[in-house]
């Protein structure tokens, strides 16, 4: 149960291999486009097949879903990417981020928050269960905490909810709450009686517990 | 060698000078396809790099963290509103744009996690460690944290409660851990190099100063 040791590396450097910058690089400029969102790209990189996915070191991870994603959204085909050459014109897209521009959009990043348009639903305090949410597709409920009773720790305000908007449904906001789970309710007897978990649960995540 | 698989299995990872990885080769054939389309300009590409690789760390949290130890009004404001806080000492952005302090207290130590994939406050602690990223951490630190901070070499009394806190959402969470004792009269500055990147994740805790009489810096 939980795979190895934790195992930090002494004096871990930032990359392990050049190809790892690269790897960032050329995922965040890409992301900078705009033609998929962070929930859409994240969804991609859960796609891929689990076995692939644990043999595969992070920035792997991030390269093969990041082929997966120029694909499906018509940025290059399956072909150019074989070969690592272009065969037609580019789709037509925002300009590339330019080298003076990147510092100010790191500093900005990408806001989720959104206008709260109507009152929670839930307040801290709250007892609460989460559903037994079961998606084919992407969603930020973790299964250990699927259909558990916990208490609403704070309300942190309307968010985009990454179940629609990784599905181009749109985004769907919705109030999002931290949710507190003692060890016991997620895993029995054998949980550390001196620990809680806490997730952030969207609304859509949640019911109203019984007292 | 280190786990460098997002399962934890060890493997060689490439040594400079030698031929390219097939990953390697993956990689650099896509950025050169990317460019050739116009898509991403190589000049920004090496920004983005420079930018995580030198601008962008740990250090950043440290400060705010010192700052917290120092100015009581700081340390409001950072519990109540950490994003103005911490853009207040200038950093902000990717990764951090929705952010929440938790501070550390002798009753209660926080731990923080992303069990479904990496998240992670990058202006305050930069780009995230391998460890963080793989499965042993993200499966065990909601299951077993005090086994967890035992091979991390950390260990608290049994009456401090731990609270693990998985980020699902893009709020990302700072842990303000506590002060060290015998750091009376210490700049920001030497408070600052006592804070640890892993104190401020949870899996560790502030250095002690060197020796417990030495005085404030002068």
């Amino acid at each position: 149960m939980g795979f190895d040791p934790i195992a930090p590396e002494k004096d871990e450097p930032v990359f392990h291999a050049e190809w790892e910058k690269r790897a960032l690089a050329v995922t965040l400029a890409a992301g900078a486009l705009g033609e998929w969102s962070i929930d859409r790209s994240r969804s991609m990189r859960e796609s891929l097949h689990p076995v692939d996915y644990l043999s595969s070191s992070y920035y792997e991870v991030w390269i093969k879903a990041l082929e997966r994603l120029l694909v499906a959204h018509g940025l290059v085909t399956a072909d150019e990417i074989s070969r690592g050459q272009s065969l037609a014109a580019p789709k037509p897209t925002a300009p590339p981020l330019s080298k003076s521009a990147v510092a100010a959009a790191l500093a900005a990043g990408t806001r989720y928050a959104r206008p709260e348009a109507a009152a929670p639903r839930f307040a801290p305090g709250d007892d609460v269960r989460t559903l037994n949410l079961n998606p084919a597709g992407h969603t930020r409920l973790p299964r250990y905490v699927r259909g558990r009773r916990g208490r609403v720790e704070r309300v942190h305000g309307v968010f985009v909810l990454p179940d629609a908007n990784a599905h181009g449904l749109g985004e769907r906001p919705e109030w999002l709450y931290s949710v507190r789970f003692p060890a016991k309710e997620l895993w029995g007897d054998g949980g550390d009686r001196g620990a809680d978990v806490l997730i952030d649960a969207w609304e859509s995540y949640l019911e109203r517990a019984a007292s | 060698m280190h786990p460098s698989t997002i399962g934890g299995t060890a493997h060689h990872h490439e040594h400079e000078g030698s031929a390219l990885s097939d990953v390697a080769l993956r990689v650099r054939a896509l950025e050169s396809l990317l460019i050739e389309k116009g898509y991403v300009d190589p000049a920004a590409l090496d920004a983005i790099v420079e930018t995580y690789e030198t601008k962008i760390g740990p250090r950043n949290g440290a400060r705010v963290v010192a700052r917290s130890w120092v100015d009581p009004a700081y340390r409001r404001r950072l519990l109540d509103d950490a994003t103005a806080a911490i853009g207040a000492l200038g950093y902000s952005g990717r990764q951090g744009e929705h952010m929440v302090a938790i501070e550390n207290t002798p009753d209660v130590h926080n731990m923080v996690v992303c069990t479904l994939c990496s998240c992670y406050p990058w202006p305050v602690l930069g780009l995230p460690p391998v460890w963080y990223k793989s499965a042993p951490y993200r499966s065990r630190a909601v299951i077993d944290p005090r086994g967890v901070l035992a091979e991390f070499g950390v260990s608290l009394p049994e009456s401090t409660a731990i609270r693990v806190w998985d980020s699902t959402a893009e709020i990302r969470y700072l842990v303000v851990p506590m002060r060290p004792s015998g750091t009376e009269g210490w700049s920001e500055e030497r408070l600052a190099a006592l804070v640890t990147r892993d104190s401020m994740i949870g899996t560790g805790l502030p250095l002690n100063p060197v020796s417990p009489d030495a005085g404030p810096a002068s």
